[in-house]
């Protein structure tokens, strides 16, 4: 309630006009009031099951017997997929913007896909049909978690190519006589870098945190050995979790901070997770930094 | 035009464009077709361009113009014809092999870097070493007047400024032959006067072959070497300025260059027409195929204006040139005329003034009545 209290008293500041006091002022109550709902809502459960753990828990995290391999398994299938996903959506984005601007509503569509359809049956599905050779191997988890990440990539991507005139860009360079590996390394990569990052760590979240498909094809990864011990140990296991979600949490506000810095470096567009708003060039002419 | 190519040549020289190549090269295009669907885009077009010279395209949105110059660039192809450049039918090389430079209408700088690397672009695709590179980056940025900015990025740039920088990117690459799409459609007024001549005279002194393609018939008049009008996918008229504002060969080009009245006439055999009272002769062919009822095209200081009780039209309005004061009358019959006068003349004629307009007895294009 602190921070209700201190609103009218910014709106008392003697240069109201000067930016914060007068942000603060239209700042209604009821929008303090939301935020602390939504708040308490969220912390809640965190608070508590930091309290349940404890701190010593964390210590203790490491020395459990298959922390290890499977934090370690879940890291692979991280790298692996995130390659997988990069190779395979970058160009494809890239080449639907260019050529087949038409079929992006399919795009979307389909890549929708894997987010409709329950997990449970797509892994079901997959293990059906999926060579003896990759079986057991986490590359046949990786597969999977590209399609899953496929939402997710698609759309930073998409938001990433639609920020700046690729079409005029990728002439531009071609008419100055680079090819198209110089035209999308030099030129189309530097531009949608934040995307990728974006993309990149989405992807990196969802394998971090994917649970249903991993424990029924029975691989162990993070998510699945907090489940299994926490038979042993509630506290560990817990603190566990919690451990996850604040390094995922760190990776998202470390994009949105590299995001921002790059933006605010060499203009262009800002590229926040799945939204993306385009600078008005001409706007920002006579504005330098 | 080899005479003026000739000239552009000898006035290359300079530090710029010593370790050049030399002088543009002569483009034919011959005989292009392109469809998009059911449109059709080009239809048929055929152009030469002598070595340095710089041929402006003109003509309405759609008129295929734009087409043209993409299939030149290499990033369009033409569902017949061929595209010639120093001799070689070029028709199926890729557009990073063409040599040729381009600046766009939108701003095209990549917004990865600055103005310097901008320029330098092009020099690193043809693996030109850092030191030199930069070196001559440096001189082409110079060479457009932007030294300051080597450092800055595009979004630090004003409109005029980026397309300065594009414009040097484009010559870097010392490109046989220099492509404009509108390049000076998106900046404002003032600039785009400035940039005008300043484009103009660079190409003149490197003598590189240009195509630029506009919809800004004042841009393409005092820019080009010869001006070619195109209409429905087709090239009209392709002349120097001043002929194609004195001679245009059809009734579209007569109307789309310059200003130009419409009075009614009538034909008097092939070659007079009778209109506003008098009988004047049809210049060339353009009476051909008509009879009858036709319109006589006047450019507003082809009419002569008199202040006369009772005469053939009312003053209805005045706008202010300068120099010249061009005045609006309403005919009998609801047509309206626009009359150039000469300032202190016009003085006089205010609106709901009597005038007589009249024809000076020289020759005049007819065209079909609308």
């Amino acid at each position: 309630m602190a921070a209700v209290a201190s609103a009218p008293a910014g709106a008392q500041a003697p240069t109201p006009a000067a930016g914060s006091p007068a942000r603060w002022r239209s700042f209604p109550y009821w929008r303090w009031v939301i935020l602390l709902l939504a708040g308490a809502y969220f912390l809640i459960p965190l608070y508590a099951a930091l309290r349940f753990a404890g701190l010593k828990a964390f210590g203790d995290i490491f020395k459990q017997s298959g922390f290890f391999s499977a934090i370690g398994l879940s890291l692979r299938l991280g790298v692996i997929t995130t390659i997988f996903t990069l190779v395979l959506m970058v160009p494809t984005t890239v080449y639907v913007h260019l050529r087949l601007p038409q079929i992006r509503r399919l795009m979307e569509g389909i890549t929708i896909l894997p987010i409709v359809i329950p997990p449970i049956v797509l892994i079901i599905g997959v293990l059906k049909v999926a060579p003896g050779f990759l079986l057991g191997t986490p590359y046949l988890l990786a597969l999977v978690y590209v399609i899953l990440a496929m939402p997710f990539a698609y759309r930073s991507l998409d938001a990433g190519l639609r920020s700046f005139d690729l079409k005029t860009m990728v002439e531009a360079s071609n008419s100055l006589g680079a090819g198209w590996p110089a035209t999308l390394w030099r030129v189309v990569l530097p531009n949608i870098s934040t995307s990728i990052l974006s993309a990149t760590v989405l992807t990196v979240a969802l394998v971090l945190g994917e649970f249903t498909m991993a424990s029924l094809a029975l691989y162990v990864t993070f998510p699945v050995w907090i489940v299994q011990f926490e038979q042993n140990s509630g506290p560990v296991s817990v603190a566990a979790s919690l451990l996850a979600l604040f390094v995922t949490w760190i990776l998202l506000m470390l994009i949105v901070a590299i995001g921002g810095r790059s933006t605010r470096r060499r203009g262009g567009s800002q590229v926040a997770l799945f939204t993306v708003t385009r600078q008005d060039f001409s706007q920002t002419v006579g504005e330098p930094e | 035009m080899t005479t003026r190519a000739a000239a552009g040549t000898q006035a290359t020289g300079g530090a710029v464009r010593a370790a050049g190549t030399g002088a543009g090269a002569p483009v034919v295009l011959t005989d292009l077709s392109r469809h998009f669907g059911a449109v059709r885009a080009l239809d048929g077009l055929t152009l030469e361009i002598a070595p340095g010279e710089l041929v402006a395209l003109l003509g309405p949105s759609g008129c295929g113009k734009t087409t043209a110059l993409r299939i030149l660039a290499g990033f369009e192809a033409a569902d017949s014809g061929s595209v010639g450049v120093d001799g070689k039918d070029i028709s199926r090389v890729p557009a990073a092999k063409r040599d040729m430079g381009m600046v766009f209408q939108s701003y095209s700088l990549f917004p990865n870097m600055t103005a310097l690397d901008n320029v330098g672009f092009g020099l690193r695709m043809r693996k030109q070493r850092g030191s030199a590179r930069s070196r001559r980056a440096g001189e082409l940025l110079d060479m457009v007047g932007l030294t300051d900015q080597a450092k800055k990025y595009p979004h630090q740039m004003s409109g005029g400024q980026q397309q300065r920088v594009a414009l040097a990117r484009a010559l870097a690459i010392e490109p046989r032959v220099l492509l404009l799409d509108e390049p000076l459609s998106a900046l404002d007024a003032k600039v785009r006067l400035q940039l005008r001549e300043q484009i103009r005279a660079l190409q003149q002194r490197l003598g590189t072959t240009t195509l630029f393609v506009t919809h800004d018939q004042e841009e393409a008049l005092s820019m080009a070497d010869r001006v070619g009008v195109m209409r429905d996918g087709r090239l009209e008229q392709v002349a120097e300025p001043s002929q194609l504002y004195d001679q245009p060969a059809t009734a579209f080009v007569a109307e789309f260059v310059g200003t130009m009245n419409r009075i009614p006439g009538e034909l008097q055999g092939e070659d007079e027409v009778s209109a506003l009272g008098t009988v004047v002769p049809v210049h060339g062919e353009t009476a051909s195929g008509l009879s009858g009822d036709v319109d006589v095209l006047v450019r507003p200081e082809g009419l002569e204006l008199a202040v006369l009780t009772g005469g053939n039209g009312i003053v209805t309005h005045k706008t202010f040139l300068g120099s010249v004061t061009r005045v609006s009358v309403l005919l009998s019959g609801d047509v309206s005329v626009k009359v150039d006068q000469p300032s202190g003349v016009a003085a006089a004629m205010s609106p709901g003034t009597s005038v007589q307009v009249s024809l000076p007895a020289v020759p005049v294009l007819v065209a079909e009545r609308r």
